[in-house]
C-alpha cells in the first residue's frame, strides 16, 4: 500500500517551522511584483491560486459559486529558500502589504543540514541576551569630591598607543644638564609607537566587503584624519588592500592584515619599495572571536573579478584560510618569527600585533608576548564578534565572551607591572546593542588601549540588516541585499561608497562627544582611564567578582 | 574639603605657625582630622639629625612589639620624645604617640646613606604590617631629621592636645594638612601629608586616576610602595619614583603628573625624551582637581597644580621664609609682612620651586621654563 506521505504533504515542513513568516496582505497587495524580485533568499514568489466565492445579492439569500484564478505571493516552504527577515520586501513594498515576522517557535536548525552540510552562515553569534557589556554602568561621578569636567568646554585627549611601550627605567635618556635627552649612543631599540584614536575599524576585507562598501569606510577614515583630525585607523582584513592605496599617503591610516591564507601579500610585498608612507600597524591574524580555531573562508562566488587581482588568485574558486599558519608548528614560531619578519619588512618602523580569539589560552599567549620585545601588542576578539562565513555551530557555540578574558588579561599584566608596555586591543560584541561609546568606556577601564569595531560599523554606515535573532546573516552567500557583503555588482551598486563615508564620520563624531560624556562627569580626560575599574559597576555579583570590580544594585 | 598649609624657613619655626594658617582657611576643611611633617628639626632633635626618627601611634602593648622589632633589627634607642597631652573634649586618645631616634644597628654603621635608607623603608614596613596585623602600632615615617604627627580630629584643637603651642618642637620645613581623607575609610594612615625616603608630598583635592596610578606603582617592584588607604599617597610615591629611582630633575614631576599634548611637546628642547617619557609615563597621569605640595631630601619644596581644574593654592613670603598655602588667608597667617604683589598662584602649566632655607621661589614653565624668580 501507497504510503500515505506524498498525499498529504507529510515530510514537507510548516511555515510555523521557518524562523521567519511572511505576512501578506491580499488586500493591501497592487501585485507589483517588487517583493518577490527584491527577495535574495527566493523565499517568496508570486503564485496563483483558485478560489471559490460564494455570492449572495438578493434580498433572500440565493448563493451562487464562483470559481477565481487569482495571484497571490506565497512563502515558499523549501528550507533552501528560507526567509531570513532581511525585510526588503517590506523596504520595496509601495502599500505596505508584506512583512516577515520572527517566529520564536521555529525549529529552524532541526532542518537546516539537508544534503549533511550544517549550517553555514555570516554575522554573528544568535544570542540576543544582552552582554556584560551591557551590564556594566560607570558609578564613580564626581560632583562635590571632585568638580565634574564639562564635556563640552574642557579639552579632551581621547587617544591611545598602539606598541609597545618601554618602561621608564629602560628609556634610553639621560641627564644633560638639568634636561632630559635621547641617548643615541645606548643602542636600545625603541618600539614604534602610534597614536590613535581608541576606537578602530576591525578587520574586514576586501572580499568579505563589496568594493564599495570597503571603499566608503576607507575614505571615511581618511576625512576623519585629514579634515577632523581623528586619528582613526582601519585594520584592512585578510586579503590585501588596492594597490593604489598601498602607494598613497593614506596608507598611515590602515593597519594591513597577514592571515593564514597570505591572501594578498604578494602584492604588499611587491609594493614595499614604492611605498610613501608606513602603514599604521601590521596586523596578524591567527583567529577570530566568532570562529575560535577555525579559518577564513571567501566562496567562490565572491572571487570575482577584483578580488581575485587583489589576492593574486584565480576567479571563482573557493579561497579558504587554514585554521593556523601552515608553515609554523609552535607559538614561538607562529608569533615571535612572523613578528620579526614582518618588523623587519618595514626596518622596525611599524608597529606588528597578533590578533587572536579569546579563548582560556590568551594568557599563555600574552605572556609570550610581553617577552617578545618586538611584539606590538595583542589584539583579542571576543566570542561576539562578527564574520562574514562561518558554520553557525562555530558562531553560537565557539569562543569566550571579551569582557573577562580582556580583564584576567590586563590583571596578568598588572601583576608583572607590564600594563602600560603591552596594549591589549579589545573585540567582539562591542556595540552589539548600540551602546558603542558606553561598551568602549567599559573595555577601556577595564584595561583595553583601544576597542576595535566590525559589525556595529556595517550597521551604522550601510545599514546592514543582520541582528542576533539570525535575520539575514547570509553574508556567506553573496546575496547581501544592502550590497555590504557582495560582490555581485548588481547588488553592491545598491551601496553609495559617500554614504558609507558621511556615516563612518557621523558614526566616530558622535562616539567622541559621548565618550567625553561619560569621562568629564568621571573626572577623566588628560589620558585615557584605562584599567579605572573603581569606575565600573555591575548589576550582578558575580560578574563583579569575576571583573573584579564592585556590585552595584 | 582639604587645606594646605606648608611653610619653609631658613629658621627654626613651631608647627603652630602652619596650625594657626589652617584655622584661618577654616571654611575650607571640615576639621576631620590633621597630618603635620616636620623636616630639618631643631629642638631637642637638633643636634640628632644623622639619626632616624621612628614617628608613630601605639597601643602599650604596642611598645613592646616596636621594642622587640627594633631590639631584633639592631637599632639601639638614642632619644625618645613625645608630646605632652591634654585631654581634649572629642579626640579620643591613643595610648603612645612617639619620635624615637634610634642609632644604626652596628654592622649598618659603614654602609653608604642609600643603603641606610633601605634599611628604614624595610624596617618602618616590616613595622607596619607587624602593627596592622596585631592593630597595635601605626607608623608614618623612619628616617633621619623628619618627624611626622597624625590624629584624627579638628587642626588647631589638635594642636592643643598635642601641646603644641607650649612645646619646644620646631622645624625649618613643616607641611600641615587639615583633613582627614574621607572618599575612604577613616584610617590614620590616610591622613595627609605622605612620606617616603626624604619626599613627602600632601595634596588638595580628589585623584580620579587613583586605581591606576595605584596598580602602576605597585608594579614597580619597589618596597614602600604600600598601603594607599588614601588616594593622595600616590602623589609621595610618584615624586619618589621620577627623582629618586628614575634621578630625573623635580621639574620632571610635572610632566608625569600633568603630561603635555603631543603638539606641546613638540616645542620643547627635551621634546625627544619628553615624549618617550609621556609614554612610559602614561599611567601616573593624574586628572586633577589636585593642588600638590611636597618636599625633596634637599630641602627644596615645590606646589604644582593639575592640568585643568585646579584646587586652591598661593606660594608667598620674604627671603628666609615662603609659605605654600591653600588660601591667601593662610599666606598672611604665617607670612603676613611681605610684598602681595609677589604672590604666585601656579597655573595649569607651573610649578613653583622654593630652594632649601627659603633662599627664593622660582617658576618653571612646561613650555617656557624657568620663567620667575623671586628672592
Amino acid at each position: 500500500m501507497e504510503p500515505a506521505a506524498r498525499l498529504d504533504r507529510n515530510h514537507q515542513l510548516t511555515l510555523k517551522d521557518f524562523p521567519y513568516v511572511i505576512n501578506w496582505s491580499d488586500e493591501r497587495c497592487t501585485r507589483c511584483g517588487k517583493c518577490t524580485a527584491v527577495c535574495p533568499m527566493f523565499s517568496i514568489e508570486p503564485a496563483v491560486v483558485v478560489r471559490r466565492r460564494v455570492r449572495s445579492e438578493g434580498v433572500n439569500p440565493e448563493p451562487t459559486t464562483t470559481r477565481q484564478v487569482v495571484s497571490v505571493v506565497k512563502q515558499v516552504n523549501d528550507i533552501g529558500k528560507y526567509c531570513t527577515g532581511c525585510a526588503m520586501c517590506s523596504l520595496v513594498c509601495p502599500n505596505d502589504a508584506i512583512m516577515p515576522e520572527y517566529n520564536p517557535q521555529h525549529k529552524f536548525l532541526f532542518h537546516k543540514n539537508r544534503g549533511g552540510q550544517p549550517y553555514r552562515r555570516g554575522g554573528r553569534r544568535n544570542d540576543p541576551q544582552i552582554s556584560t557589556l551591557d551590564r556594566l554602568k560607570f558609578t564613580r561621578i564626581s560632583m562635590l569630591t571632585d568638580p565634574a569636567l564639562d564635556a563640552g568646554r574642557h579639552e579632551f585627549r581621547i587617544r591611545t598607543y598602539l606598541g609597545r611601550i618601554l618602561p621608564a627605567d629602560e628609556l634610553p635618556i639621560k641627564l644633560v644638564r638639568g634636561s632630559l635627552e635621547l641617548d643615541k649612543k645606548s643602542g636600545t631599540f625603541i618600539p614604534p609607537v602610534r597614536e590613535i584614536y581608541p576606537i578602530m575599524i576591525g578587520s574586514m576585507s576586501i572580499g568579505a566587503l563589496s568594493p564599495n562598501m570597503w571603499e566608503g569606510l576607507a575614505m571615511g577614515i581618511t576625512y576623519l584624519n585629514e579634515v577632523e583630525g581623528m586619528p582613526v585607523v582601519m585594520c584592512s582584513g585578510e586579503g590585501g588592500m588596492p594597490s593604489s592605496l598601498l602607494r598613497s599617503r593614506f596608507l598611515k591610516y590602515f593597519i594591513p592584515q597577514i592571515a593564514s591564507g597570505y591572501f594578498g601579500w604578494d602584492e604588499i610585498v611587491r609594493t614595499i619599495p614604492h611605498m610613501i608612507e608606513d602603514p599604521c600597524a601590521i596586523e596578524i591574524k591567527y583567529g577570530q572571536g566568532a570562529k575560535p580555531g577555525d579559518g577564513g573562508l571567501l566562496m567562490a562566488h565572491k572571487v570575482l573579478k577584483l578580488i581575485s587581482e587583489i589576492r593574486g588568485v584565480p576567479m571563482g574558486v573557493d579561497l579558504p584560510s587554514p585554521p593556523t599558519h601552515q608553515t609554523k608548528y609552535s607559538i614561538e614560531e607562529a608569533v615571535a618569527k612572523m613578528i620579526q619578519s614582518m618588523s623587519m619588512a618595514w626596518g622596525f618602523r611599524v608597529p606588528v600585533y597578533p590578533k587572536i580569539s579569546a579563548t582560556k589560552t590568551t594568557k599563555a599567549v600574552l605572556n609570550n608576548l610581553v617577552r617578545n620585545p618586538y611584539a606590538a601588542g595583542l589584539s583579542i576578539d571576543g566570542e561576539d564578534g562578527g564574520t562574514g562565513a562561518a558554520y553557525d555551530v562555530s558562531m553560537n557555540s565557539m569562543g569566550h565572551p571579551i569582557a573577562s578574558n580582556l580583564r584576567e588579561c590586563y590583571l596578568d599584566l598588572v601583576m608583572q607591572g607590564k600594563q602600560n608596555e603591552l596594549p591589549l586591543i579589545a573585540s567582539g560584541g562591542v556595540g552589539k546593542k548600540g551602546n558603542l561609546a558606553a561598551n568602549a568606556a567599559s573595555l577601556i577601564m577595564l584595561g583595553a588601549s583601544a576597542v576595535s569595531i566590525g559589525k556595529y560599523i556595517m550597521q551604522a554606515a550601510a545599514e546592514c540588516l543582520g541582528d542576533e535573532y539570525n535575520r539575514c546573516n547570509v553574508c556567506n552567500l553573496g546575496k547581501c541585499p544592502r550590497g555590504i557583503t557582495t560582490q555581485d555588482p548588481k547588488l553592491y551598486r545598491r551601496l553609495d561608497p559617500d554614504k558609507v563615508a558621511e556615516r563612518v564620520v557621523e558614526v566616530f563624531k558622535s562616539v567622541d562627544v559621548e565618550l567625553k560624556k561619560i569621562f568629564a562627569p568621571m573626572g577623566r580626560s588628560t589620558e585615557l582611564p584605562i584599567g579605572m575599574s573603581d569606575g565600573l559597576s555591575a548589576d550582578d555579583p558575580a560578574i563583579a567578582e569575576r571583573l573584579k570590580i564592585s556590585y552595584a544594585c | 574639603m582639604c587645606r594646605l598649609a606648608a611653610i619653609t624657613s631658613e629658621k627654626y619655626f613651631s608647627p603652630m605657625e602652619n596650625i594657626t594658617a589652617l584655622e584661618t582657611m577654616k571654611e575650607g576643611h571640615d576639621g576631620s582630622g590633621m597630618g603635620l611633617i616636620l623636616k630639618n628639626l631643631g629642638g631637642e632633635f637638633k643636634d640628632l639629625k644623622e639619626y632616624p626618627v621612628l614617628s608613630g601611634i601605639s597601643s602599650n602593648t604596642g611598645i613592646d612589639t616596636i621594642n622587640d622589632h627594633m631590639d631584633s633589627a639592631g637599632f639601639k634607642l638614642k632619644h625618645s620624645w613625645s608630646p605632652k597631652i591634654r585631654p581634649v573634649k572629642g579626640i579620643e586618645r591613643h595610648d603612645n604617640y612617639f619620635a624615637r631616634v634610634y642609632d644604626y644597628p652596628d654592622k649598618y654603621k659603614g654602609r653608604s646613606f642609600e643603603e641606610k635608607e633601605q634599611l628604614l623603608l624595610k624596617t618602618r614596613v616590616e613595622l607596619r604590617k607587624t602593627g596592622e596585623r596585631e592593630g597595635s602600632v601605626t607608623v608614618f615615617s623612619f628616617y633621619p631629621d623628619v618627624l611626622t604627627l597624625k590624629e584624627v580630629g579638628d587642626p588647631l584643637q589638635l594642636g592643643e592636645f598635642f601641646s603644641l603651642d607650649k612645646s619646644d618642637l620646631k622645624a625649618k620645613i613643616i607641611f600641615a594638612q587639615g583633613r582627614q581623607n574621607t572618599n575612604y575609610a577613616i584610617n590614620l594612615y590616610a591622613c595627609h601629608p605622605f612620606f617616603i625616603q626624604g619626599y613627602g608630598a600632601m595634596v588638595n583635592g580628589e585623584n580620579t586616576a587613583f586605581i591606576p596610578i595605584k596598580e602602576y606603582l605597585m608594579g614597580r617592584g619597589l618596597p614602600g610602595y604600600i598601603g594607599y588607604n588614601s588616594d593622595s599617597e600616590v602623589f609621595a610615591h610618584i615624586l619618589h619614583y621620577s627623582c629618586r629611582h628614575l634621578k630625573y630633575p623635580l621639574t620632571y614631576y610635572k610632566d608625569i603628573i600633568t603630561p603635555l599634548k603631543a603638539s606641546e611637546i613638540e616645542t620643547r628642547k627635551d621634546s625627544q625624551a619628553a615624549r618617550l617619557l609621556k609614554m612610559s609615563l602614561r599611567p601616573l597621569c593624574i586628572d586633577g582637581p589636585n593642588c600638590v605640595m611636597g618636599f625633596t631630601p634637599d630641602g627644596t619644596t615645590f606646589m604644582a597644580q593639575d592640568a585643568k581644574k585646579l584646587r586652591p593654592g598661593v606660594v608667598g613670603g620674604v627671603k628666609g621664609k615662603f609659605a605654600l598655602m591653600s588660601e591667601e588667608c593662610g599666606l598672611d597667617s604665617a607670612v603676613a609682612k611681605r610684598d602681595k604683589s609677589k604672590d604666585i598662584f601656579p597655573m595649569k602649566y607651573d610649578m613653583v620651586i622654593i630652594e632649601p632655607e627659603a633662599r627664593e621661589v622660582k617658576v618653571w614653565n612646561q613650555l617656557q621654563g624657568w620663567t620667575a624668580t623671586t628672592s
